[in-house]
């Protein structure tokens, strides 16, 4: 049982990652990655949520009727997500700010209504939280590789911290432009998958 | 499972309460906490349009308390010019967004910002110097660039044209690009800058590359390289709020004041 | 008049296009667009979820939301602000409407019903259908504003998806290395589009 749980927490992430193999948590990997604050703070957000929802619905799971399924998980969601929000802005306010609207979009966050369709709502509530740990961690994973690369050289810092001094401020590092818009984060998500791939055949694709 | 209607109905409902329940306190709890955040945040952006603390200093909630003492917050009618002494709002806590879209607001003159209401009144900061007396004056102004509207402050000398800093607090303009209204470089380039002519008409603006120090030079500030939308919409912005719909009148009260 | 909405449609479709200027709705938008006829399908879903619930939202907040909405409930009503719970009301009615949409494909178009699979329901959580109510709100359309604005994010991230899916139909034929192959050369694909969309930027209409 131990080992099994060990496996639901560890597989999403490589072997199963919700953005590289599932497809799943997209939009906000490549709005928020621009800088490893947001970047971090975003992963515990989805973290917290992803753990929580699943934990809820997989105790009601054998109580919610068919037919309001979809919406009796997303009102479960969507309140943990604004308490999430709600916190954000009393405790870290400056960060809240720059996430803005994406702390909302969470709620649709494909990973945490995918892993409550297929994980919570077919398995016991320990297993669900490991589930959804592994999947957020599976998520930040994604999300830090991609943010540590667009701000150290899209911008030449990381965490705010000046490590390539840029030629806007005097220094000699041209930023790379192309890394801080969204197509930047595009390309970098990409080249990560093949490279994933080269590691793990399994995954791919075949026509 | 075929659950009956009724219990569809009770299970939606016991889900709604439990969530309602769960939210509301949250944000109750909470609200207080967030509204001191706000204006917290309000009085920083002010206190670095002023000069008087920068970004890297990393400024705790007593230190802003602390400085922004010497900042007096003053209730100025936008028409008139003239300050209101005894508001019936708190200052600090005014949402002039909302009360443009109020009815006390009223329809904006079509402009380059994309400003489409205006409040009636706004709220100004006057900067105390050591016996008491106004040093400096920070506006609001707020206005489109490329991706959206920017908001910020000026600060303006008591003279009511010198340019004594400008800050964005926020944005949606490209990192590197448009992005660059929060370079210390750039917003070092204002500060001795005049924003009114001799025959007191709006005269500053953002030009496309460089231009001269404020001496020779007090008109015009360095364009944001690869960033013309964006400077354009900064002299847009700086013309309508220094104009007679925006903070106009005011400065031009203050600027006889000094004068006399 | 009529211009003011010309310009939002047009706005909302090129210039702000919910996909590839926005990035909202990627989960979808790179999962369903191996083939033009499912992509075409999807995209044709959305719209219909986008133009309904966009305006209906706008309701909801106007009316029983925003600070003083309810005053039209009797004066001491009016200083309730009831925003938070924003999230919860827009996301509920998109939910119904997507089960509203599921219904009815199953029922009329059961073809398509299988072949969207596990996204059809997804398209509640699609981030563009909420996320264009939430730039409604921030935005505080009026109600033929939010109608506009819904059909036009609508017909923008469908024309995007259905782009995308031509050309992975005809990358079939190319020589992509298969660690690339698939989600890898789309992710790639759709930096490129985005790129190329870059040039809608800064137009003033």
């Amino acid at each position: 049982m131990a080992s099994e749980l060990k496996q639901t927490l560890t597989d999403p992430l490589f072997e199963n990652n919700p953005i590289a193999l599932q497809v799943l948590g997209i939009c906000s990997a490549l709005a928020v990655t621009t800088k490893m604050e947001t970047s971090v703070v975003m992963c515990g957000a989805v973290i917290f949520v992803l753990a929580l929802s699943n934990v809820s619905i997989s105790i009601v799971r054998n109580f919610i009727p068919g037919s309001i399924r979809i919406i009796v998980q997303l009102t479960i969601i969507a309140s943990l997500v604004i308490v999430a929000d709600q916190f954000l802005q009393a405790y870290l306010y400056d960060v809240s700010k720059q996430l803005s609207v994406f702390v909302g979009l969470i709620i649709t966050n494909c990973i945490i209504m995918g892993r409550a369709e297929a994980f919570a709502m077919q398995n016991g509530p320990l297993a669900s939280l490991v589930d959804g740990v592994g999947n957020g961690l599976g998520y930040s994973v994604i999300l830090v590789m991609t943010g540590f690369i667009r701000e150290l050289f899209g911008a030449g810092k990381l965490f705010g911290i000046v490590i390539l001094p840029s030629v806007n401020d005097g220094g000699w590092y041209h930023p790379n432009g192309i890394l801080v818009t969204s197509a930047g984060a595009f390309f970098i998500i990409g080249i990560f998958i093949g490279l994933l791939r080269m590691w793990k055949p399994a995954q791919i694709e075949e026509d | 499972m075929q659950h009956s209607v009724a219990y569809t109905v009770i299970f939606a409902a016991i889900v709604c309460v439990l969530c309602a329940v769960v939210v509301s306190s949250s944000a109750v709890s909470l609200e207080e906490r967030q509204d001191v955040n706000a204006a917290l945040d309000k009085q920083k952006n002010v206190l670095y349009a002023a000069g008087l603390a920068t970004p890297d200093e990393g400024l705790e909630n007593d230190a802003i308390a602390a400085l922004f003492v010497n900042v007096k917050q003053v209730v100025v009618d936008l028409e008139t010019g003239q300050e209101v002494p005894n508001p019936d709002f708190d200052p600090s806590a005014y949402d002039a967004i909302k009360a443009a879209s109020s009815e006390q607001g009223r329809d904006a003159p079509s402009n380059l910002s994309r400003v489409s209401r205006l409040p009636k009144y706004q709220v100004v900061y006057q900067v105390l110097g050591e016996g008491g007396d106004v040093e400096m004056v920070v506006i609001p102004i707020e206005g489109y660039g490329l991706w959206g509207t920017l908001y910020g402050f000026l600060a303006l000398d008591s003279d009511g044209t010198t340019v004594r800093g400008i800050t964005y607090y926020k944005h949606k303009e490209t990192p590197g690009l448009g992005g660059e209204v929060d370079n210390l470089n750039w917003k070092s380039l204002w500060p001795g800058r005049k924003a009114f002519d001799d025959s007191g008409a709006t005269a500053i603006q953002v030009i496309k590359g460089s231009a001269g120090p404020p001496s020779t030079d007090p008109h015009r500030v360095d364009g944001l390289s690869g960033a013309t939308i964006t400077s354009r919409g900064v002299t847009n912005m700086l013309d309508f709020w220094l104009g007679e719909n925006g903070f106009g009148t005011y400065l031009k009260q203050l600027r006889a004041a000094h004068a006399g | 008049m009529f211009e003011q909405y010309l310009n939002l449609a047009v706005k909302s479709i090129f210039v702000e296009n919910m996909a590839l200027a926005f990035f909202l709705g990627m989960c979808s938008f790179l999962a369903v667009s191996k083939k033009v006829k499912t992509a075409m399908g999807l995209g044709l879903a959305v719209i219909f979820v986008l133009t309904v619930t966009t305006p209906m939202n706008n309701v909801i907040y106007q009316y029983l939301l925003r600070d003083g909405a309810l005053a039209w409930l009797g004066p001491e009503w009016a200083q309730y602000d009831l925003s938070f719970l924003g999230f919860l009301a827009y996301i509920g009615t998109i939910a119904a409407m997507v089960q509203i949409v599921e219904m009815a494909l199953d029922r009329y178009m059961p073809a398509l019903y299988n072949a969207l699979g596990v996204f059809l329901p997804l398209i509640a959580v699609n981030c563009a259908i909420l996320g264009a109510s939430l730039f409604m709100v921030e935005r505080d359309y009026s109600l033929a504003e939010s109608t506009v604005f819904g059909f036009g994010s609508g017909i923008g991230w469908a024309l995007a998806i259905v782009a995308l899916a031509s050309i992975r139909e005809r990358m079939r034929y190319s020589n992509v290395p298969p660690p690339l192959r698939g989600l890898g050369i789309t992710f790639i694909l759709t930096g490129l589009m985005a790129i190329g969309f870059m040039a809608f930027g800064g137009i003033q209409l």
